[in-house]
């Protein structure tokens, strides 16, 4: 090959390699999802280790960060609005002593509301979180008359703009999903995030080198109601 | 006789000149394919969404041809960012031409995610 | 003997029922319409009271639905003939109300468009879904039995429809009684008692809903009821009022007992405001009391008195309705045991609940289904009792 072509060769080579670069900004306006190919396992089982202790009273960031990144809107509480997360206070009433804590759906190994859907909309998923398939939902609401935690919510009005991660509508039930949009692309849900003391732990309870399932086995933790033997995956310290 | 069958042969005309120029013309957005070849996905799209879902939803899958937000990613219009805003919108222009209705924007939101983000910048 | 004078007012009268019965319909249609529209935002239910004056409507719909059955059960599987004269009218009564019930769970729903999912997604733990069999197999059985009573080829087969409907009937009233049976955490359910009590609950409604249904049929034919069988029938509302009561007082007295149920049952029979009212006062004394008083005190319990009981009764239902569906719910969900607590959610506090029209719109529509079905079918076919003379067995 003469040296023209090969100058012709380089030239093309480089031009090429500039338009790519150039276009390559272009093509990355359009985001595409990138997730998971493999179904979840039963190996794994989310789970939450919630430090009473850390709670501060009137504190409301993670429900501050759980409405936003669900996009459950932030105006005033009606009793007709979606709450997946809330702080509740609790007083003793024989003590006396005062704390305050998140409640959200416990996530139950045993799910009241799993057992009395009637269209399986309200399902465990494999690796422990708790949904509702709102494509089963017929919005019955018997599921929330189930729930020993009043974790669930249903939609009262028609919604407009959902945040494209957390599909919800009208006539359907909801509660917290554990984040599962963002679990599944491997980041943490939204409250344990937010939270400024750290007191909302998240993990795999099921993984012994988890810095949950080691603090569970050596930190004193209850379940709420565990008299009703559901097991769930949300535990509570210092209550 | 004479007169049904002439009657019988206006009807299917007029219905078939109205099914040829009255063609839904959908916005498709940037376009493009990676599931299916078009007329395969006019034909199923609705068996896939229906079956992918399930996938999604119970099994945690989520991969780019699966997730029905990939789709909206390239199909929204790139005037509105979404695929039922307007009449001749990527999903609308069909669905109302077959007088089907969308239930999935219910609970689904219809704009591209990188748009809906831009908007509510967190 | 019916002049046509006579005739031609009952002919208008019937054209007049059916129009406003309709205009009842389309006002519960209606109400649907907007709730399709803009949600359950328009009904005065919430997250802490899911089920609201709908579900009161359409559950006593549904129970008495069954119970009136009864009738015709104990013709066809006691043999007893005045009995057996009044299972097509108790069987059609049954379908009727079934139907208004049903439509008013069904359009209630959030997605009633999905009702397809309900009839082809069965989740086998769940009482609902084990409803959506049981109530549709009960509409054909019934239906089914209606044709055996009236065809006259069919007869012979009658008595073992009678049976199957009825071991059909004892278990959906069960499974009625069982939805909230199964509520492990809420104190006011999650009890055992709860189907006996809504299968007994289901004989004394359905006998007084049939009761007067029946004196209606009977004085729009201008015909007297035997006495004889007056007594009989009477006689059996009473029972079924007392072994109803006594279910529901063994209910609150169990649950009185109980230290953890102590502030719950307060709350029902003395504290909780509307609740305690609508209880002993809507339905111990007027639902209860004063129908007992009326079949029973010596120089009352004539037809008229019993159609009077029979209609305290029905009031006393809904009052009962109103009182453990709403009431279960008003009360605090008890997460904590031994704290007091206080959120955004209404956590440690009551409930509130005030119903809008629109749900009474709803829950009035299915009762007026019920009318609507009941009116035409006795008009156009043969319901009315044909009672041979009396002969006491």
């Amino acid at each position: 090959m003469n040296d023209i072509n090969t100058q012709r060769r380089n030239f093309l080579k480089t031009s090429v390699g500039a338009a790519a670069v150039a276009i390559a900004p272009g093509m990355l306006l359009f985001d595409m999802a990138h997730g998971k190919s493999e179904p979840v396992n039963g190996k794994v089982r989310w789970g939450m280790l919630i430090d009473a202790g850390q709670c501060k009273e009137g504190c409301n960031d993670c429900v501050t960060a759980c409405n936003k990144e669900n996009g459950l809107g932030s105006g005033t509480l009606t009793p007709t609005s979606a709450q997946w997360i809330r702080k509740i206070e609790i007083k003793d009433v024989s003590s006396g002593r005062e704390l305050s804590l998140p409640m959200m759906c416990q996530h139950c190994e045993s799910p009241p509301c799993v057992d009395v859907c009637p269209t399986g909309a309200s399902f465990k998923r494999p690796d422990g979180i708790v949904l509702v398939d709102k494509h089963l939902c017929i919005g019955c609401r018997y599921c929330m008359m189930a729930c020993p935690y009043k974790a669930r919510s249903f939609v009262h009005e028609p919604l407009h703009d959902q945040n494209p991660d957390v599909p919800r509508g009208k006539g359907t039930v909801e509660s917290c999903t554990l984040c599962v949009h963002r679990l599944d692309v491997g980041k943490q849900p939204a409250c344990a995030e937010a939270c400024p003391n750290k007191a909302i732990l998240f993990g795999d309870l099921n993984d012994p080198n988890s810095e949950i399932a080691q603090k569970v086995h050596i930190v004193a933790s209850v379940q709420v109601r565990a008299d009703l033997q559901l097991n769930p995956s949300i535990r509570y310290m210092g209550l | 006789m004479k007169r049904f069958f002439a009657l019988l042969l206006f009807i299917l005309a007029s219905t078939a000149w109205a099914n040829v120029t009255n063609m839904p013309k959908p916005d498709i957005g940037k376009g493009g394919q990676c599931v299916r070849d078009t007329q395969w996905m006019r034909e199923n799209h609705m068996h896939l969404l229906k079956h992918q879902r399930d996938e999604t939803v119970h099994k945690g899958i989520r991969d780019d041809k699966i997730s029905l937000k990939n789709c909206i990613e390239c199909h929204a219009s790139l005037k509105d960012n979404s695929v039922i805003a307007r009449d001749d919108s990527f999903c609308v222009a069909c669905h109302r031409y077959e007088a089907v209705k969308i239930d999935c924007f219910e609970c689904h939101s219809g704009t591209r995610k990188s748009a809906w983000l831009l908007r509510n910048a967190k | 003997m019916p002049t046509p004078a006579s005739l031609r007012l009952k002919n208008r009268m019937f054209y007049l029922l059916l129009a406003i019965a309709g205009l009842v319909l389309l006002a519960g249609m209606y109400a649907v319409h907007m709730m399709e529209e803009y949600g359950h935002i328009i009904s005065g239910m919430n997250n802490q009271v899911v089920w609201g004056i709908p579900h009161v409507f359409a559950l006593f719909l549904i129970v008495s639905a069954s119970g009136v059955l009864n009738v015709a059960s104990i013709g066809s599987v006691f043999g007893k003939a005045i009995y057996k004269a009044r299972a097509p009218l108790a069987s059609l009564l049954s379908i009727a109300m079934l139907a208004g019930g049903l439509a008013v769970l069904m359009l209630d729903l959030g997605r009633p468009d999905r009702i397809i999912v309900a009839a082809t997604n069965f989740n086998l733990t769940s009482v609902f879904a084990w409803n959506v069999v049981l109530y549709s197999g009960m509409f054909s059985l019934v239906a089914i039995y209606l044709w055996t009573m009236m065809e006259q080829r069919m007869n012979p087969w009658s008595k073992k429809l009678g049976f199957l409907v009825f071991a059909w009937r004892f278990i959906l009233t069960t499974g009625t009684g069982l939805i909230f049976a199964f509520l492990t955490a809420r104190q006011a359910y999650g009890s055992a008692l709860l189907p006996p009590m809504f299968i007994v609950l289901s004989f004394a409604w359905g006998l007084a809903v049939f009761h007067l249904v029946q004196s209606a049929i009977y004085s729009w034919n201008e015909k007297e009821l035997d006495p004889e069988i007056q007594k009989r029938k009477r006689n059996l509302l009473g029972i079924f009022v007392i072994t109803s009561m006594y279910m529901v007082a063994i209910y609150h007295m169990t649950n009185l007992y109980f230290a953890h149920q102590t502030a719950f049952e307060h709350f029902i029979l003395r504290d909780g405001g509307i609740y305690p009212r609508l209880f002993w006062w809507g339905y111990i004394f007027l639902g209860n009391a004063l129908p007992l008083a009326l079949i029973y005190f010596p120089g009352l319990g004539n037809t008229k008195n019993v159609v009077q009981a029979s209609a305290l009764i029905v009031l006393g239902a809904f009052a009962l309705l109103y009182v453990f569906i709403i009431g279960g719910q008003a009360f605090p969900l008890n997460i904590f045991p031994g704290y007091a607590v206080k959120s955004s959610f209404g956590d440690g506090q009551i409930a509130n609940y005030s119903p809008s029209l629109y749900e009474f719109m709803l829950g009035f529509g299915g009762l007026s289904i019920a009318f609507i079905i009941t009116t035409i079918s006795v008009r156009v076919l043969n319901f009315m009792p044909q009672d041979k003379h009396y002969i006491a067995d």
